[in-house]
């Protein structure tokens, strides 16, 4: 594979831009419950595509992508009219308007295949996606784009964060709430649209979320997790266009959606403060120092009833209490909690005093 | 209409009614987008399956891809569970990922398999009566028309047998729970057969357009009954209808069939979202009007009853005062005249006795809220009766 390769370069570019942007309005999709709403829409765009091309029967893109904005516009508002005005529920109107747009286009796409007029070769990559038919146009499109929309996240950077995390409170401080959701929403709706030339209709949706899931396990600041699904959606655009140019029969939308996956899982597992690994690993942890407290706790109330607490016991008096190991008594051992000389035990005076304040000194936390 | 033009008829409406079953299930419970995620990731499924059988029609491919389907409950449920993500974003990130393993599956064995993503998505019910099912030398039929009729017959038996079970665990999961019934029992017993219809209906009508028929028919019958029994018979009604018109949609634009049925599932909803008796958008709409109207007239009375001063009970005075656009004041003011609320002299509003026995029991209302006191308002006016 050649690196240098003009129009590998284009495509490449042209996946980073796309991936940074849908990764930065993916995470607002994502922090207000929306994340179905990318898949809906872009669904619904595929009439818009048909119909664009019967009405102008160019095969321009710009006018196609013209006409999946409208239509996936048409699409969102659609859903919002279904769950305000009827008692049907958010899933119910994305899954119908996907649904039932996706059907309607195939019907158009159908039909327009079996016209007489030779243009209409190449709409079906709308389904699937085609990175390799990216020209510079494209690019410098989505460059456009990314701009503006990087403008407008800035300008509206507070009311947005407001709106996401408490829209009531928007609404009392007099914001235009309807405005900034429907602006956000538009953009998000944008950033679709883009993308169904690179990775189609089918698999938009991961492309909006998988950097965004991907950004919010490492951080709780809104800003950071934008700015790393822009990050983590550039790299996954880059990375599958590589693996896919570097393999025959490989189209690049579903190895970019692939790469995304592999960064989700990735920060899924290994992500410090609320990743899996980690997670399980505390949980051992918290185990390991109950069962060494009960098992103090257990001494203790051995030992209170001598005189002399460091009376040395028989460890076979251990045995039939759980939280008893050889490795629990050589950690309490090891705290200097006890001593231990042959088969017999003994508690410290340390140990008496940390297992006789063990339930009520909790803030202490010495464990 | 030949022989096969029934038969691609007889397979669609069959295809609906078995995706009209599970769908309203699906619509009820809230589940409607996981309809959506089983039919992307059986994909993988469907390509393992056809490596191993050759046969899009075999049992064990149908069993493969349903497996994938409850795969993908499963792993979105364990996401979820996990608090990284919502359920919503659980479901996005599962079955895409799936879907792309399936498509790259696919795209690397080009050679070896005659499996397009493109059949799979959409299907190709035209081609379904030329795939016969030979049966001791005798034609029995396409083989597709006998699977999604088996498949049918399976769920047909599932919702008489746990209909009551279903119904429970579906409007009250703690009820069911403590009655006895499993609702994770249901749950996943609901999630199979809603996984094995989308494989069964796929190569009929295409993985996506099995969302559309599960949950289009069954959202149309939900804006018309809150009956179960009502709406799953409706729903089925609908399904069949498209089914049909479809069809002949297709056969006269010389279109894809699945997409003409979904396209027909889509003016059935469109009719219904808009002119549902009671919960059309129109109807909604109306009744809001209708609403804000008596609140402006409640409004109206109020002002009428605090004010003796001739000066502020001008009809004039009306407009200015609460700020009224002419055309709201002018039905404000019908509406009162008609329901003999108010009498007019020289310009001059007043309320007659009606109308201050009226706004005495409103205010009251207003301040003790007791249903009681409004039983003979009711039925003049909409406001009252939610």
């Amino acid at each position: 594979m050649d690196f240098t390769d003009y129009t590998f370069q284009v495509i490449a570019i042209g996946t980073a831009i796309l991936g940074a942007v849908c990764g930065m309005l993916g995470s607002f999709a994502v922090l207000r419950k929306q994340s179905l709403l990318g898949d809906a829409i872009s669904h619904a765009a595929l009439p818009g595509i048909a119909i664009a091309f019967l009405i102008t029967g160019a095969k321009d893109s710009n006018i196609l992508l013209l006409g999946a904005l409208v239509s996936g516009l048409v699409g969102t508002f659609w859903i919002r009219g279904i769950i305000t005005k009827t008692h049907l529920k958010s899933d119910t109107a994305l899954g119908l308007i996907l649904s039932l747009f996706f059907g309607f286009g195939m019907l158009l796409l159908t039909f327009i295949q079996k016209q007489p007029n030779a243009n209409q070769a190449g709409l079906d990559k709308y389904l699937f996606g085609q990175a390799a038919t990216l020209l510079i146009e494209d690019v410098w499109l989505m460059g456009i784009v990314t701009t503006a929309c990087l403008f407008v996240l800035l300008l509206f950077w507070k009311e947005f964060k407001l709106l996401l995390f408490d829209s009531d409170y928007t609404k009392t401080l007099g914001f235009n709430t309807k405005f900034i959701d429907i602006l956000i929403t538009s953009f998000i709706v944008l950033a679709i649209v883009l993308g169904l030339q690179t990775v189609g209709v089918v698999l938009m949706s991961a492309m909006l979320l998988a950097p965004a899931a991907a950004a919010r396990q490492w951080t709780n600041s809104l800003g950071t997790m934008v700015f790393l699904a822009a990050i983590f959606g550039a790299f996954s655009g880059v990375f599958g266009t590589v693996i896919s140019a570097s393999q025959n029969n490989l189209s690049t939308g579903p190895v970019i959606v692939i790469v995304a996956g592999i960064f989700v899982i990735f920060s899924f597992i290994f992500s410090p403060s609320r990743g899996l690994l980690f997670k399980q690993i505390r949980f051992m942890k918290n185990r390991r120092d109950l069962e060494l407290h009960k098992t103090l706790a257990f001494m203790y109330g051995i030992a209170e009833t001598h005189e002399n607490i460091s009376h040395p016991h028989t460890i076979k008096l251990l045995n039939h209490f759980q939280g008893f190991t050889k490795k629990t008594l050589k950690e309490l051992e090891e705290k200097n909690y006890i001593k231990i000389s042959g088969t017999e035990w003994s508690l410290t005076q340390e140990g008496f005093d940390t297992a006789s304040n063990l339930y009520n000194q909790q803030s202490k936390n010495d464990e | 209409m030949n022989n096969a033009q029934i038969e691609i008829q007889i397979i669609a409406s069959l295809v609906a009614i078995a995706c009209a079953i599970p769908g309203t299930f699906l619509v009820l419970r809230k589940m409607a987008m996981i309809s959506d995620a089983i039919s992307h990731s059986i994909l993988p499924g469907i390509v393992i399956g056809f490596f191993i059988t050759q046969d899009l029609n075999s049992p064990l491919l149908l069993f493969l891809a349903a497996f994938t389907g409850i795969i993908t409950v499963v792993l979105v449920e364990y996401i979820q569970k996990t608090g990284l993500v919502k359920e919503d974003t659980a479901i996005g990130l599962v079955f895409p990922i799936l879907f792309s393993i399936g498509v790259i599956m696919i795209a690397k064995n080009a050679n070896d398999i005659h499996l397009d993503v493109d059949a799979v998505l959409l299907g190709e019910l035209a081609f379904a009566p030329f795939d016969r099912l030979i049966w001791f030398g005798t034609d029995v039929g396409p083989k597709s028309l006998w699977l999604i009729g088996g498949i049918l017959l399976v769920t047909v038996t599932l919702l008489i047998a746990f209909f009551k079970e279903l119904k429970i665990s579906t409007f009250d999961e703690g009820l069911s729970a403590s009655l006895g019934f499993s609702p994770i029992l249901i749950h996943y017993g609901l999630m199979s057969v809603s996984s094995v219809t989308t494989v069964g209906a796929f190569e009929a009508i295409g993985a996506i357009l099995v969302v559309a028929l599960m949950i289009a028919p069954a959202a149309s019958a939900y804006l018309l009954t809150t009956d179960l029994k009502k709406m799953l018979f409706l729903a089925v009604i609908f399904g069949v209808f498209s089914a049909i018109s479809g069809y002949w949609l297709a056969h006269f634009l010389d279109a894809s069939i699945a997409g003409s049925i979904t396209t027909m599932l889509g003016l059935v909803f469109l009719t219904v979202y808009l002119f549902a008796p009671s919960k059309g958008v129109i109807a909604v709409m109306y009744r809001e009007k209708q609403q804000r109207l008596e609140v402006s007239l409640l409004t109206f009375l109020l002002h009428l009853k605090n004010h003796d001063e001739l000066e502020e009970r001008h009809v004039n005075h009306l407009r200015e005062h609460i700020n009224w656009q002419k055309v709201r004041a002018k039905s404000v003011l019908d509406l009162a005249l008609k329901n003999n609320m108010i009498s007019v002299e020289n310009n001059i509003v007043s309320l007659t006795n009606k109308g201050e026995t009226f706004t005495s029991k409103a205010i009251d209302y207003i301040i003790t809220n007791e249903d009681d006191q409004i039983e003979d308002m009711k039925d003049d006016f909409f406001l009252f009766r939610g």
